[in-house]
């Protein structure tokens, strides 16, 4: 089993890390879930990644994109893997 | 008598759970570092070497606490002979549960880490699941420990057949030195 490039971290449930999610899918890209703590302090590991404890963060290691804020991913993915009509000038 | 008690306990039914010699039924499931978890397959594990895989009882009850203990001041995976040994247990528990598990026990700079298996599927896979008396609908992997090589070929198997039961550390031990 290779790794996949992209790491999203996670919370079960945040709504705006399933925004990512169904990004993702909708662009059939293979992607590892990494789920972490509720409590923000605890979110140590998304710190040490993203220099922030917000979720969802990701990583994407074909491009060495790190980035937090759902907004923001979801504009990268379309961006860097969408069809240029679905990015709708978004840039 | 394992414990050492002067009253009968628990007999378990006999098992066909996999024995030394066999390759270990592969599975994947949420695994649980002090940080995150995240879907691993056993196989993943012993791609890189050597793996303990250890089955408790549920978080919370004493004989995981003193499981964790023993292993943790053994320090199996961390001495000098050990080589790439990965340890790792499994339980019922939730992700959640086996992260507060990870730092009560002070595991977590040993990267002991623990499988998730609420619905006891890998237990069943290994034909060593074990109903609860006393607790309804809850089923849960009786204690076992697989040590496996690289091949997942199981190095060393013991299940226990009474409730409760602890493993046999010493046996383990001279189990990992064997490898």
């Amino acid at each position: 089993m290779s790794d996949p490039e992209i790491t999203l971290y996670r919370l079960q449930a945040c709504p705006f890390c399933e925004r990512v999610v169904r990004k993702l899918e909708a662009y059939d890209l293979d992607y590892r879930s990494r789920f972490v703590e509720p409590m923000h302090s605890d979110r140590d590991v998304v710190k040490r990644i993203s220099g922030k404890r917000t979720v969802p963060a990701m990583v994407d290691e074909a491009t060495g994109v790190t980035m937090s804020e759902s907004a923001n991913i979801v504009d990268y993915l379309d961006r860097t893997y969408g069809d240029a009509d679905e990015t709708g000038g978004a840039a | 008598m394992a414990m050492g008690l002067d009253f009968e306990v628990v007999d378990l039914t006999d098992t066909d759970h996999p024995e030394e010699g066999e390759q270990a039924p592969d599975f994947e499931r949420p695994l649980v570092n002090h940080e995150y978890w995240e879907d691993t397959a056993l196989s993943d594990l012993t791609a890189d070497g050597p793996v303990l895989l250890l089955f408790h009882t549920m978080d919370g009850a004493f004989p995981t606490t003193y499981m964790w203990n023993e292993i943790r001041d053994r320090q199996w995976g961390h001495r000098e002979r050990d080589d790439d040994l990965t340890v790792v247990g499994l339980s019922v528990s939730s992700p959640y549960e086996h992260k507060q598990t990870v730092q009560e026990r002070g595991i977590e700079d040993a990267d002991y880490r623990l499988f998730s298996d609420p619905q006891n599927g890998v237990a069943e896979q290994y034909d060593i699941a074990h109903d609860l008396d006393g607790m309804a609908g809850v089923s849960e992997p009786r204690p076992a420990v697989f040590l496996l090589d690289a091949e997942r070929v199981i190095q060393y198997a013991w299940v226990a057949d009474e409730w409760p039961e602890f493993p046999d550390y010493d046996a383990v031990e001279a189990a990992i030195d064997d490898l």
